[in-house]
């Protein structure tokens, strides 16, 4: 039996997004280190969904003119994504300012909002490089009344996050629309099945394969939390 | 809706209440695969995935096969040598099923689509004890989602690609659930998961890899 050393697997260091939003070196690197259309397309649309706008990278004006064309669907898709995230953000605001959790649970919960908030930043500012324009952020209105009612709703609605991100997938029309998702889509997965070890439910609701949900399915889920 | 409206591929694309026809099939097959078992769903994603799966996603699906016998290999057959307990032991037995659950429907759709299913290789993993091992899995679940999400755009087939997205939101929450385990963030890329492009997952991975 060879044992490898363990470090030889080694995963994109975190952070990685930010640091190529600021970075233009950095973004270099990584288009050079990982190769391939995907990554590419995916840093740079990452980029422009950031409004690092005063990139000079050549593929951003192909990729917003290729992406013009076929962009209808996308926005739409993009807005529907944008309300959900508008109303995450909102309820992990008014959670944090409740303080229910504290020590470790606390921090997860400040983490899982930010996160909420970059992903809202990040649409934002991909419907606007598509040629849209950004829904109203809906009001949300969210019953918090104790810490183990409030994660059983987190775990609920990052769930059905989850499920709304994958029930578009495969509507998505541009690719770097779609990588952005994805990157989206397993990061709500992450949120979700952490409540559930919270709430101790389970961490794969629907076992091996995850279920999609349809957009009406989904509004009609959130409209109780619609002021 | 029938089996036989798929002989149109420009059907398949057709929108029936914002989604589109093969992408429904696929659904229905998902959710006869949670009542009837991986085995019952064969046959009836094969037409879905017929429709435009181009040999670059038999390539990508191969791809995700190896890693899913890897996971699978490594929950069961790893997990028992090394011996866990708890919950660790609890993680390996639900996981390694979900895994082993990936590697059948993986394999279906292989052949479905005309393919050969890849061989399973003989796997090393370099774990001794509960602490290594779920730090190893730490590794592979992450770099899973990374692999699934850096293909993910690749990928011709809707069909496939709603079916990969299935899998990788499994592998997401499996990653998750570890790195709580073991006291690491369950979001190691913050609010963007990083896209592995396929030559860095092989470097992952090829050292697990003996034959």
């Amino acid at each position: 039996m060879s044992a490898q050393p363990e470090q030889e697997v080694a995963l994109q260091p975190a952070g990685i997004i930010e640091r190529l939003v600021r970075d233009d070196v950095d973004r270099k690197r990584f288009l050079k280190a990982t190769g391939g259309a995907g990554a590419a397309s995916f840093a740079t649309f990452v980029m422009a969904a950031c409004g690092s706008g005063k990139s000079k990278s050549s593929g951003t004006a192909a990729t917003a003119t290729q992406a013009r064309s076929q962009s209808a669907g996308d926005i739409a898709i993009l807005n529907y994504a944008l309300t959900l995230e508008y109303l995450e953000t909102q309820f992990y605001e008014k959670v944090i300012a409740s303080d229910l959790f504290t020590g470790k649970v606390g921090s997860l919960v400040k983490d899982f909002g930010e996160q909420e908030k970059t992903h809202v930043e990040a649409i934002e500012g991909a419907v606007q490089k598509l040629g849209g324009t950004p829904v109203t952020p809906p009001t949300g209105r969210f019953p918090i009344v104790s810490a183990a009612q409030v994660a059983q709703l987190a775990y609920t609605v990052e769930n059905l996050g989850a499920a709304a991100y994958l029930g578009q997938a495969a509507n998505i029309k541009n690719p770097e629309v779609l990588a952005s998702a994805l990157a989206i889509h397993s990061v709500e997965a992450r949120h979700a099945a952490t409540l559930g070890t919270l709430v101790h439910k389970s961490i794969t609701p629907d076992g091996a394969f995850a279920k999609p949900a349809e957009m009406a399915t989904v509004l009609a889920a959130v409209k109780p939390f619609l002021a | 809706m029938t089996v036989d409206s798929l002989a149109n591929p420009e059907l398949a694309e057709i929108e029936v209440h914002g989604i589109t026809r093969s992408s429904l099939l696929i659904r229905g097959a998902l959710a006869a695969s949670a009542v009837y078992g991986t085995s019952a769903v064969g046959p009836f994603v094969s037409s879905a995935l017929a429709q435009g799966a181009a040999s670059g996603d038999l390539e990508i699906l191969n791809f995700a096969l190896t890693l899913e016998y890897l996971e699978s290999d490594f929950y069961n057959a790893k997990g028992r040598e090394v011996g866990l307990s708890g919950q660790a032991r609890a993680y390996a037995k639900v996981f390694g099923e979900q895994e082993q659950q990936h590697v059948l429907a993986l394999t279906a759709a292989i052949k479905q689509l005309g393919g050969t299913p890849v061989k399973k290789p003989t796997f090393v993993f370099p774990a001794k004890d509960e602490k290594s091992f779920l730090a190893l899995a730490s590794t592979l679940e992450n770099t899973g989602v990374g692999a699934y999400n850096g293909a993910g755009p690749s990928l011709k087939s809707k069909q496939v690609l709603a079916e990969a997205g299935g899998i990788v939101q499994v592998e997401a929450r499996h990653a998750a659930a570890i790195d709580l385990l073991i006291g690491s963030s369950p979001t190691p890329s913050g609010g963007f998961d990083v896209p592995i492009e396929k030559p860095k997952v092989l470097a992952a991975v090829m050292p697990l890899i003996k034959g």
